[in-house]
């Protein structure tokens, strides 16, 4: 095995519940070796570049389908990452999380594929139905590419919500988890968006932040999930209705934001009071563990 | 039941009619194609689908059910020939089936109908569109065979109509496409890509056919065995060793240094998956693959070892 590979991580992603194959590829593409390698990756992001608290992850089911839909937070997928992070380290046993990618994702030689072999799927509402058809974790960012958009005054906002996440839960029968989550502005503040360089690229656009690239600082980020949420319906309701039920969720994700931005100053005056604390006693540091 | 198969001569059609042989039935086959080792009981006409001595075997004959088979890729024939094949073929059979009283016929279809880009979804349900037409314009008239025996669904109400496509085949006798493109010892692909290849074992095939005509189900139907697997691992699996090529060296090395010749919209097939759901069909026919995509691979390994 890799030395990219740490074997406990390896044995978690042996206990996620996906019909993997002798190769260790389940039905989408989602290869175990990739995952144990992406998983080892983030987890040094997850709990020592940023230190993600999370609040609610009991709201999030064991087994059968199910959808997280939450807000994004800074111009590059760090939230997306996270999210699905804490579904594989906090839940027993762990869950594979599965996003919607942008299609340019697919397109692009090396990234398609990394995406792929972990289980992120180019976003198509006949792809996520499947998912959920065979009992799958979704998630879901309503506010689509415009949602990474946000420049760092917008960052605790939310933009327009697609409705399309909403009747298919309803047609699929599908719980809507909502979460909400805060600091992906402040480890990527957007300055601006270049669309020039997108072109370049072949993606929609590249965030520009203070320091050039969209390079996330070492910051502070909170995850807050919420009870479940489901709605009655076929899905083909009228679209007055839908964008009713819609703007729901909206709220209740807007609520997490609040909930998560009060844990998240609390977290770093807390923090900034330790250290104070910290310096006093002389011996730096061994607080900062505890706080984690 | 008499069964009447067009393309009898191809390795697939030779295998389904040894099948209903077998399960009892009376065999006819047309063919332009000889067909040297066939068993005794098979009944064989050396005639062109579309000429009139075809018509006169439904004539005489009077076949109960017909299974079309006889339909080339752009691997068999080059352009012109084999836009006459897969549309006058085609319309030849179904226009015989109505005028000789076929009571259930059977169109034999692929799943590349669908087609490969980044935007088509994973599992493709049968009322997905075509798109095969954009991203590989030498499928387009095997599409249009396709969509040709969906009319017959409204056309030809008294005929029982069943249009399957079905995966790629994958076994000993190396036939179908994706066994075509593995066959040298050094298989390309496209640097950065790694899509999901839906195939199925020949002795599959054979019984997802036979089993559409004992069933007699109608309408369109996708065929599929095991799960799909990576294409990096199908080379592998088969003993072959992958050369991944950035997509530029990678339409100028087709046809050279011993590497498959494709035309170029085959690239997309080689970049993006074709993988389809294949419930429909199970539910409607009980059917259930024997051989899943380990076996598959090594015994087309073992009937085409990697020489040196």
């Amino acid at each position: 095995m890799s030395l990219l590979i740490d074997p406990e991580i390896a044995a978690r992603v042996d206990r996620l519940e996906l019909p993997f194959n002798t190769y260790g590829v389940d039905p989408y593409g989602a290869s175990k070796q990739h995952l144990a390698r992406l998983f080892t990756a983030f987890r040094f992001f997850y709990r020592h570049y940023f230190t993600v608290g999370v609040e609610g992850i009991e709201h999030v089911p064991a087994r059968g389908r199910a959808m997280l839909v939450g807000n994004h937070s800074g111009g590059i997928a760090i939230d997306g990452a996270m999210v699905i992070t804490s579904c594989f380290f906090e839940l027993e046993p762990p869950r594979l999380a599965q996003g919607m990618a942008e299609k340019f994702m697919a397109q692009t030689p090396f990234m398609g594929l990394l995406a792929t072999r972990s289980g992120q799927l180019t976003g198509l509402v006949e792809t996520a139905e499947h998912l959920l058809h065979d009992d799958r974790l979704l998630m879901i960012f309503p506010e689509g590419a415009r949602g990474t958009a946000k420049l760092y005054p917008e960052r605790n906002t939310l933009v327009h919500f697609g409705s399309g996440f909403m009747r298919l839960a309803m047609k699929t029968r599908t719980p809507i988890i909502p979460f909400g989550f805060v600091g992906g502005g402040e480890a990527i503040p957007t300055i601006a968006n270049s669309y020039a360089l997108g072109k370049l690229f072949g993606a929609p656009y590249v965030p520009i932040t203070p320091w050039g690239v969209a390079l996330p600082a070492p910051v502070r980020l909170e995850l807050t999930y919420s009870a479940p949420m489901t709605f009655e319906g076929s899905g083909t309701e009228e679209d007055e209705v839908i964008e009713g039920y819609v703007e729901e969720v909206k709220q209740r994700i807007a609520g997490l934001i609040e909930v998560g931005r009060e844990r998240r100053r609390k977290a770093l005056a807390w923090s900034r009071g330790a250290e104070d604390e910290a310096r006093i006693e002389g011996e730096p540091g061994s607080t900062k563990e505890e706080q984690r | 039941m008499r069964v009447l198969i067009p393309g009898i001569g191809g390795v697939l059609g030779q295998r389904v009619a040894r099948r209903l042989l077998e399960q009892g039935h009376e065999v006819i086959g047309i063919d332009r194609r000889p067909w040297h080792d066939a068993p005794p009981g098979i009944e064989l006409h050396n005639v062109d689908i579309r000429k009139r001595a075809a018509e006169d075997v439904f004539r005489k004959r009077r076949p109960q059910a017909v299974i079309h088979m006889a339909t080339v890729t752009h691997l068999v024939e080059k352009t012109a020939e084999r836009y006459k094949i897969n549309l006058g073929g085609t319309r030849a059979v179904f226009e015989h089936c109505r005028d000789w009283g076929v009571e259930h016929a059977i169109f034999v279809g692929r799943h590349t109908y669908y087609g490969a880009a980044a935007d088509s979804p994973l599992y493709h349900k049968e009322e997905d569109p075509p798109m095969a037409v954009t991203t590989f314009p030498e499928l387009s008239d095997l599409v249009a065979a396709d969509l040709y025996a969906c009319t017959a669904l409204w056309r030809l109400p008294n005929l029982c109509t069943t249009v399957l496509r079905m995966a790629y085949t994958l076994g000993p006798t190396g036939h179908g496409t994706l066994a075509t493109f593995l066959r040298g010892r050094h298989v390309p692909m496209v640097l950065g890509f790694d899509p999901l290849f839906h195939f199925m074992h020949e002795e599959d095939v054979t019984t997802a056919i036979c089993l559409a005509l004992e069933k007699r189900v109608q309408g369109v139907y996708n065929v599929a065995g095991p799960q799909p697997v990576p294409l990096s691992v199908v080379v592998r699996g088969t003993g072959r060793s992958p050369i991944p090529l950035p997509e530029i060296a990678f339409r100028a090395a087709l046809g050279r240094f011993g590497l498959p010749r494709l035309p170029p919209g085959a690239l997309a097939h080689i970049k993006y998956p074709v993988v389809v759901d294949s419930e429909a069909f199970r539910a409607a026919t009980g059917f259930v693959h024997q051989v899943d995509e380990v076996r598959a691979m090594q015994e087309f390994r073992d009937a085409f070892p990697v020489r040196g």
